[in-house]
């Protein structure tokens, strides 16, 4: 039972991590109709930004917790100055060529961030300092750490606040009118260049805190880790209904659990002949499977819920 | 020039070229570069297999890299010291087409009602899937021998003779490289082909009509979901074909070989060049093989030339501008860089 509560607890830290890249996936295809595959490099360069803030804060001898702040304070202006930057350059100029073509761009800026990521930084691995509280904390006899705690709170609260601004806010309001149907919701006095550019902003400033939360959980960071970060947390997007906000939350954190779940019960289940390296396939497995059942995601069908 | 060339004026034209080809490459640029010609030929069948699911049938897969791996094991498997297995060559290839097409229903089949974006995850999925599987099939029993590779494979033989080594004929010896791209030559027109052909047959267009619309082609009394099915195993034999070939060219084959970023250069190369359109895919597979080797090999003395020393590591630098061309092509391009007649019709409406 203790091994069974400590998967879901590393499952939910997880998941909430998914869940925030996954939000940046699913607002820009709800309101674009493409998957932005240079998102995971966003949350690359948010945690590496963040980090080479952080380094100096704290060897200047501020409390880490704050160092850290300061780092997030820096990544998320950098993250949206790049997400809008890459919408600009590689979605715009493309919004009416065929469906394919915007794909093959993300792709394009997805290396090309990667590069420079890796000419800035350098290939090696970056450690984060532990500057997080890491208070183990026994919970049913399973262990928690308060770095675990904060970083579900903060990501629960963030998606409340993102919920609450496309849900209840005039700009909210505005993104799903552009989600919609973009050329009635400019007749409308809608500036649909400016609500689709916004999202891209909102997105990748999720995705900057989301890349600080997993470089602190795996105190690692390097110029790799945002492609198969934003690989589960488009995985995350589909299976919870791309399109949706409360399915990318969703499917997040699912994903999460199963993930660790699987990481955890695999050897069980297959008599030992799967070890711990099959959890991607556990997962994938997963999607597929909920993927035939409900061909468009957990909550797909719910349109309106669209932003 | 004669405006009424005949047809066969043409095609011993080509021959010719793709005949002399090899030794102007290799005598002007080294052996090297025929190596090079040799990968993009391989790229160019990948690029035509993938080019009738997303190209054709408008399918789009992210994962079709596994088929290729599943061609390149399966010869591995039974023609090296791994299992003791030294299957001939044209038993292992026809094989790999039948078992890498299977798979292709068996990822076809449970998919069938995904679309667009949703299929692309799945396909994705199952590329890595296999891709996981190869690696981890060492243990408890081992058939892959997981991330180190099966070495030792046995090279491509025809009648007897290996192509590995270089052939006497006429007081001068072919190396291997030479006899590798002759033989994928004649394997990639038979693909060519098949692909021309299969473009113009029913099939063929039943599958641009569920391209364009699914609803209408079912109504039109096509079987969508039997046409599906035969566009993800016809694609998928190709790419079998094209991995027993890999397997045998580079006598060794590991999972690294096989990662989605491969999936992603080949439908880069079938969308660049020019989707649903065989001259345009094939000008697309050769550019986007080629390209990355002339930056490989030009990135340093090109910086030498211009700054006195190499400021970028030319391994990045060659990524960095071989990221850029993908952006700027599809900027001015968003059609690939050599569409069908149609498709540019279309697009100008």
């Amino acid at each position: 039972m203790d091994t069974f509560l400590q998967q879901i607890f590393n499952g939910l830290t997880l998941g909430s991590i998914y869940a925030l890249v996954a939000l940046g996936y699913t607002m820009v295809y709800g309101i674009m109709g493409l998957v932005n595959f240079a998102h995971g490099e966003v949350v690359m360069i948010g945690a590496l930004t963040a980090l080479a803030v952080i380094k100096p804060l704290a060897a200047a001898g501020l409390p880490g917790p704050l160092a850290v702040l300061g780092g997030i304070a820096v990544a998320i202006p950098v993250a949206m100055l790049l997400g809008f930057c890459i919408e600009r350059i590689a979605y715009r100029p493309l919004r009416n060529a065929p469906r394919l073509a915007p794909l093959i761009t993300a792709i394009g800026v997805s290396i090309v961030l990667q590069q420079l990521a890796m000419i800035i930084w350098g290939r090696n691995y970056h450690s984060f300092p532990p500057l997080m509280p890491a208070t183990v904390r026994e919970f049913g006899g399973a262990q928690i750490t308060d770095l675990q705690i904060i970083i579900v709170i903060v990501a629960g609260a963030m998606m409340v606040g993102l919920l609450l601004l496309v849900n209840v806010t005039r700009l909210g309001r505005a993104m799903r009118a552009t989600a919609e149907n973009p050329q009635i919701a400019g007749l409308m006095g809608v500036d649909a260049n400016r609500i689709i550019s916004l999202t891209f902003v909102i997105g990748s400033a999720l995705a900057a805190v989301a890349g600080v939360m997993v470089a602190a959980n795996y105190g690692i960071a390097h110029y790799n880790m945002g492609f198969i970060l934003g690989l589960k947390a488009f995985t995350a997007a589909v299976l919870g209904g791309i399109g949706n906000l409360a399915g990318a939350m969703l499917g997040g954190i699912l994903l999460g659990i199963i993930e660790s779940l699987g990481a955890g019960y695999i050897g069980d289940l297959t008599g030992g002949f799967m070890g711990s390296d099959y959890q991607d396939v556990f997962a994938f497995f997963v999607l597929i499977v909920v993927l035939i059942f409900r061909p468009s995601g957990l909550m797909g069908e719910k349109v309106s819920e669209r932003a | 020039m004669n405006t009424h060339a005949k047809p066969w004026q043409g095609i011993v034209l080509i021959a010719l070229v793709l005949a002399a080809l090899p030794f102007a490459v290799g005598l002007g640029m080294g052996n090297a570069w025929v190596r090079v010609l040799d990968f993009a030929l391989l790229y160019i069948m990948l690029a035509l297999g993938l080019n009738i699911v997303v190209g054709f049938a408008g399918l789009l897969d992210l994962g079709y890299i596994a088929f290729y791996a599943i061609g390149a094991y399966l010869y591995a498997l039974l023609a090296s010291p791994h299992f003791g297995l030294h299957w001939p060559t044209w038993a292992i290839l026809p094989l790999g087409a039948l078992v890498s097409g299977l798979f292709g229903i068996l990822l076809g089949a449970p998919t069938l009602r995904l679309r667009g974006d949703y299929l692309a995850i799945v396909t994705l999925g199952f590329g890595e899937i296999v891709r996981i599987f190869l690696n981890n099939l060492n243990s408890p029993v081992n058939i892959t021998n997981g991330p180190q590779g099966i070495a030792r494979i046995d090279p491509i033989s025809i009648a007897g003779v290996p192509l590995s080594k270089p052939l006497e004929f006429l007081g001068l010896a072919l190396p291997g490289v030479y006899l590798y791209y002759y033989l994928f030559v004649l394997l990639a027109l038979v693909i060519i082909f098949i692909s021309l052909r299969l473009e113009d047959s029913r099939i063929g267009r039943a599958w641009v009509a569920i391209r364009e619309d699914e609803v209408a082609a079912k109504t039109c009394g096509i079987n969508v979901r039997n046409v599906k099915l035969l566009a993800f195993a016809m694609g998928a034999s190709f790419g079998g074909v094209a991995g027993g070939l890999f397997a045998g060219f580079q006598e060794f084959v590991s999972p690294e070989s096989f990662s989605l970023m491969e999936s992603v250069m080949v439908l880069c190369m079938v969308v660049l060049g020019g989707m649903g359109h065989i001259p345009g895919v094939i000008l697309g597979g050769l550019l986007l093989a080629v390209l990355p080797e002339v930056l490989r090999h030009g990135a340093a003395p090109v910086q030498k030339l211009l700054f006195g020393k190499v400021l970028i590591d030319p391994e990045s630098l060659r990524m960095l501008l071989f990221g850029l061309t993908l952006i700027l092509v599809m900027l001015y391009r968003p059609a690939g860089l050599w569409p069908s007649a149609t498709r540019k019709r279309e697009l100008s409406a």
